[in-house]
């Protein structure tokens, strides 16, 4: 390679000097034995977290107003999944990075219908319920402007809502059936038969959790324990694991954005991220090939430390 | 097996997390003492002495 | 059959370009430049040695399923040695960036090579994430629950279902795995073709 094409952080002249016995098979012997029982001796000492995961049933046994709250919203279409849009539901037209609208292009894939999947469908399935089927029968019944008033008029009276003797209890006129849904699906949330039929509407063997899930999600029992747990998003919750272990702390950077301007405050904070981050990755994967970034190693002399054994070499000779 | 060992952890590390608050950034007090682990790991791996120098010397 | 018909097969022709590229002692070399003399260069095997324990440890972890750990303190225990190795691994492939970034190591037609070490270190993270969402406890439901907002948006939740536990974990453990061993396996092979990257050139000093 000719001196004048040379550039010292791209290229590299091929070694011509001397070579030592160097036994790489020993080396990854060694390593291997010592990461095990680095592993082994820390794991003897910390253990691993395993919070128990939340049911439906401990939500609702807990604080069943939130859940009968909850279950409002995903009636009157104004939980975070009613209104989420792709790929659940044509709610909203979701995230845009610019011009880019990614969710609402790909389309409801995974399409979830609050009323029916978290209220309706449920209650059906509960037996031997003459009042019940009663009532969904004159929900079925109604017309879609109806089944509207009497939700919004249930709405309206819901902040004076408690729970006495075990019943969901709100006082409100011209409110259809929506009452004993609430009030049953509370009940059946408490006797945790709610949990098991938002999984198995999808058929006996399922492993897909994403109505439970999302039901959970949008009340506030769940993140009422995260944030105990130092885990939401402005609590740099994506770094953390529960507990005193360690978390993901090389999602520092990724988590950072989201507690700085613009991305804490836009409705589009996740895929603006989600860019960023792409496009930062995409700068440390090409490295090589930018100028400026590829010179630091070179401008920064760390490289003197590693090779420092080599330099004096050469300036010996 | 269980029963003749007992693999429940020594020090289980399960009490709520101790976070540490700077400006706006929080940090819980394990992610940080990995980091700085990891940063004390690789500056003494740049600076102690590797073994077999005198082997590579006679091999220069 | 004839010599020419031998020589023409595919199998003789990927197997003499195999040799020619790596040969027995490069494969496995049995010495080094003399400048590989620092620890920095340690950390890219102990990150191999640990991305074995990992997979060991789910290996065990796999012969008694997913909920095995909830209810066995022995299982517990391998669930610990899968999150502690994890831990090892992101500690030591980190170091091993911070080094090799430092000897810029992508000098002398090694940009493939750093190029594989990067997307190695983003998949693993996909992989990472994964396994989070695999645990089937309240961790995996809040990792879960917050992340599909940022899938979500890019489009691709639609199709990569982070609250399908059964589609997580076969990621996890299929999927995600395999391409992080085929990376790790040709970043490895790219080391040996290439050679460990030499010093920057300085000249040396002139005493008086």
């Amino acid at each position: 390679m000719s001196k004048k094409n040379f550039r010292p952080d791209v290229d590299a002249e091929p070694w011509k000097g001397g070579y030592s016995p160097y036994d790489i098979v020993k080396e990854a012997t060694i390593a291997l034995v010592v990461v095990a029982l680095l592993t082994v001796v820390l794991a003897v000492f910390f253990g691993s977290p395993d919070d128990p995961a939340i049911t439906i049933k401990t939500w609702s046994n807990a604080t069943p107003v939130d859940f009968a709250v909850t279950a409002l919203s995903e009636l009157n279409g104004t939980s975070g999944v009613a209104q989420y849009g792709a790929p659940y539901n044509t709610g909203s037209s979701g995230q845009a990075l610019g011009p880019l609208k990614l969710a609402k292009w790909v389309g409801v894939r995974i399409p979830v219908n609050t009323v029916t999947d978290f209220v309706i469908d449920p209650l059906k399935a509960l037996p031997d319920q003459p009042l019940l089927t009663q009532a969904l029968k004159q929900w079925k019944n109604a017309s879609p402007s109806t089944r509207t008033s009497w939700v919004t008029n249930y709405t309206k009276a819901s902040s004076t809502m408690t729970f006495a003797n075990r019943q969901i209890v709100v006082n409100a006129t011209n409110v259809g059936p929506v009452p004993l849904f609430i009030d049953d699906l509370t009940q059946m949330a408490q006797s945790g038969a709610l949990d098991q039929a938002l999984v198995t509407q999808a058929g006996f063997y399922t492993t897909d959790y994403t109505l439970p899930l999302l039901f959970l999600a949008d009340g506030s029992y769940l993140a009422n324990q995260a944030a105990r747990q130092h885990l939401t998003g402005d609590q740099w919750g994506m770094m953390n694991e529960t507990g005193n272990y360690p978390g993901q702390a090389w999602l520092w950077l990724y988590t950072f954005w989201y507690q700085v301007a613009p991305f804490n405050s836009s409705g589009n904070g996740d895929v603006l991220v989600w860019g960023l981050m792409m496009a930062l990755s995409a700068g440390l994967l090409l490295t090589p090939f930018i100028p400026g970034l590829r010179s630091i190693p070179r401008k920064t002399r760390v490289y003197r430390l590693i090779w420092r054994e080599h330099y004096q070499n050469v300036e010996e000779s | 097996m269980s029963s003749f060992i007992n693999f429940a952890a020594i020090f289980p590390l399960t009490t709520l997390g101790h976070y540490i608050h700077w400006h706006f950034i929080q940090i819980s007090v394990a992610n940080l003492s990995v980091i700085v682990l990891m940063v004390i790991t690789f500056i003494t791996a740049l600076v102690a002495p590797f073994p077999g120098r005198r082997r590579r010397r006679e091999n220069r | 059959m004839s010599y020419s018909e031998i020589e023409r097969q595919w199998t003789t022709r990927l197997r003499r370009r195999f040799v020619r590229l790596l040969p027995p002692e490069k494969l496995l070399p049995d010495n080094q430049p003399t400048y590989v003399s620092s620890w920095i260069y340690v950390f890219g095997v102990t990150t191999l040695s640990a991305l074995m324990v990992v997979i060991a440890s789910g290996c065990v972890l796999a012969i008694r399923g997913p909920q095995w750990w909830h209810t066995s303190s022995v299982g517990h225990f391998v669930n610990s040695l899968h999150l502690w190795s994890v831990e090892i691994f992101f500690f030591a492939m980190v170091v091993h960036l911070w080094g090799k970034y430092f000897m810029a190591a992508w000098r002398g037609g090694r940009s493939i090579t750093w190029m594989t070490g990067v997307v190695t270190f983003l998949v693993s993270i996909a992989t990472a994430f994964t396994g989070y969402v695999s645990q089937s406890n309240f961790d995996s439901q809040w990792i879960a629950t917050q992340a599909k907002d940022g899938i979500n948006a890019t489009g691709a939740g639609a199709y990569f279902n982070v609250l399908n536990m059964g589609q997580m974990l076969m990621w996890h453990i299929v999927l995600l795995p395999l391409v992080a061993v085929l990376l790790t396996a040709l970043h490895v092979l790219l080391v040996r073709v290439k050679g460990v990257v030499p010093p920057f050139e300085e000249q040396a000093k002139v005493s008086a």
